[in-house]
């Protein structure tokens, strides 16, 4: 039925358009999630297929979990990921405020050089990173990631902050002052509740890389305390022999916590998205 | 309790120099309109004012005390903004006590007050609800209520009407102005609407370019303005302004209200064409393109017919009109 606004070929059309696009990016995903539960003869007899009772195999996660530290892994993982996020959001915020409310001398060359990391990766300062967390006896610690992938975060989030912050009414903020709210006050009470849907935009974008990351890992914490998930993973790949079963499932469950934070975003990061553009 | 001194302030934004030396003196329990177009001060006059904004150079005192160095919640004053500005997350009665409550008011005593403001502005059956449950007009009631409860030497109002739609904006114009009769406080109110600047008014404070060109009550700005500027921003359809020397007058312009003009279809001093008749009702505003005066604006009270294209002549009154010199003073 075609009506004024929707017409069967058009909308046919989008969704065709729409599903190819789906398809194509959970493919690798579910080809992952797939073959973690067969067994090594299925794996490769038939990478394309679903498990069937006879290829059929949890081998994959016994051994991922009977390799002993991989629950300790998940948790550096956890660890390192909350905490770098949080320190993320708060500097952010915290300068993205301070960037869009006050009138100082430098307020702008101050914002360039803050976004400077948006387009200077971090890794191109790996050696001098290290030497400083040689120097500081900070190797193989959790506080070494989370320091890294701060100041690696910050820079994002204080450049797409600092946009939404200059959009929170003035008045607001000075009613505020009026009635003898204190500055943080101001910021905490007033500010970040309006800003929501951006934190939690950026929350999606500082969460995702630091979660996958393996460079930092691999160099400033590789001992078996401090461990992360997908360094953990790489255990079983060798260089003649790879486990492909312990592989696939350690990834399937890697993937897990990301989608469970995405879920809990998803609706304020579409919000954070597209505000701006109505009003 | 609750005069006002601007000695002299200037206010620059980096080279922009936005008040260029404001003096003023507001007395207790007067209400004042800075009235002017956009950009010419007032909303930074009033933020000077509330400590929004620190002063370049100048002070400015509040009831005898120097205030220029007094954070805003210190200064006893109480601001309503244009957009409202009501603290989303709280209730309309936490929206006005928290002012009271962080300078630590005893809580029966802000209960009182807000009693007192709520049933003031009827606002008792909305005391639960949030802001966003609430419509425009009941918005600026509760941003005009937080002010109350505060009991302020001074209200500051910013624009408070530019949000409302033009039945609401009469009323609470209407309760703004028995707000100030009940309290007899001092107010202070921005706008670039001549109409509220005349409607509200004890005292008009008329800017521009960051310059006070004009204070005087609503009457006195009418009827004398010191300038051609003034003499143009008070008064609506707007004076028309005639060069003088196609008229052969000594004055560099010619001001006269399109309420100070006659028509006549036969005889008149300035011969013209109808370009627009507008019909309102109660009154007819036409435009004439006259050959010696240009483009003018007539005020008919009542109804006139005129299509455009006729001819008409219009006749300004002789005892309304001013003179303006070459910098735009008005010539006594």
């Amino acid at each position: 039925m075609s009506t004024a606004t929707r017409s069967v070929s058009r909308t046919i059309g989008a969704h065709a358009i729409l599903l190819t696009y789906t398809v194509i990016a959970l493919f690798p995903v579910i080809l992952v999630i797939m073959n973690s539960f067969k067994s090594r003869a299925g794996i490769f007899g038939a990478p394309l297929t679903p498990p069937t009772p006879k290829t059929f195999d949890l081998i994959g996660y016994t051994t991922v979990i009977g390799q002993g530290d991989f629950i300790h892994y998940f948790q550096n993982s956890l660890v390192v990921t909350v905490a770098s996020l949080f320190f993320v959001l708060l500097f952010g915020a915290m300068a993205a405020f301070a960037l869009s409310e006050y009138r100082f001398r430098g307020n702008s060359l101050m914002g360039l050089y803050l976004a400077l990391g948006i387009m200077i990766p971090i890794r191109l300062g790996t050696v001098a990173i290290l030497q400083l967390m040689v120097a500081s006896g900070l190797v193989n610690t959790l506080t070494a990631l989370i320091l890294v992938y701060t100041a690696q975060g910050l820079p994002l989030a204080v450049f797409i902050l600092s946009e939404f912050m200059k959009q929170v009414s003035d008045d607001l903020k000075n009613a505020g002052r009026i009635d003898g709210l204190s500055e943080y006050t101001i910021f905490f009470r007033l500010v970040l509740p309006l800003v929501r849907p951006s934190m939690a935009t950026v929350a999606v974008f500082t969460m995702i890389p630091i979660w996958n990351d393996l460079w930092f890992p691999l160099i400033l914490a590789p001992s078996e305390e401090t461990k992360t998930v997908t360094l953990g993973a790489q255990l079983f790949l060798g260089q003649f022999v790879t486990n492909w079963n312990a592989v696939l499932a350690a990834l399937s469950l890697a993937i897990m916590p990301v989608l469970i934070l995405y879920v809990i975003f998803s609706r304020q990061l579409i919000r954070g998205i597209t505000s701006g553009a109505v009003k | 309790m609750g005069s006002l001194n601007i000695e002299n302030v200037k206010k620059a934004f980096g080279p922009v120099e936005v008040l260029k030396g404001i003096n003023l003196e507001v007395n207790d329990g007067e209400f004042v309109v800075f009235v002017g177009p956009s950009g010419c001060g007032k909303s930074t006059l009033l933020r000077v004012i509330a400590g929004l904004e620190d002063s370049t150079s100048g002070r400015v005192v509040i009831d005898g005390a120097d205030v220029s160095a007094t954070p805003p919640a210190k200064r006893g004053i109480a601001m309503v903004f244009q957009t409202y500005a009501l603290y989303p997350h709280l209730t309309v009665k936490n929206n006005m006590g928290l002012g009271l409550k962080q300078a630590g008011t005893p809580a029966p005593e802000i209960d009182r007050r807000i009693g007192i403001a709520s049933s003031m502005l009827s606002l008792e059956p909305y005391l639960e609800r949030r802001p966003a449950e609430l419509s425009g007009g009941q918005r600026q009631r509760v941003a005009i209520g937080r002010a109350v409860v505060r009991e302020p030497k001074l209200f500051l109002f910013d624009e408070p009407l530019s949000n409302l739609d033009a039945a609401l904006r009469v009323n609470t114009r209407l309760e703004i102005a028995q707000l100030h009769r009940r309290l007899k406080a001092t107010m202070i109110y921005v706008t670039h609407d001549q109409v509220e600047a005349m409607t509200l008014a004890h005292k008009i404070v008329v800017l521009n370019a960051g310059k006070i060109e004009q204070i005087g009550g609503p009457m006195e700005l009418y009827n004398s303005p010191a300038n051609e500027f003034v003499a143009g921003f008070i008064g609506s359809p707007k004076m028309n302004f005639v060069d003088g020397a196609r008229l052969g007058e000594t004055a560099k312009t010619i001001g006269v209200r399109p309420e100070h003009l006659t028509v006549d279809p036969k005889s008149g001093a300035w011969k013209g064409t109808v370009v627009h008749a507008e019909h309102l009702g109660a009154d007819t505003n036409l435009y004439l393109d006259c050959e010696k005066a240009g483009l003018i604006t007539v005020r008919i009270f009542g109804v006139y017919d005129a299509e455009p294209g006729a001819t008409l002549y219009a006749t300004p009154d002789p005892a309304k009109t001013y003179r303006f010199g070459a910098d735009g003073k008005t010539i006594k």
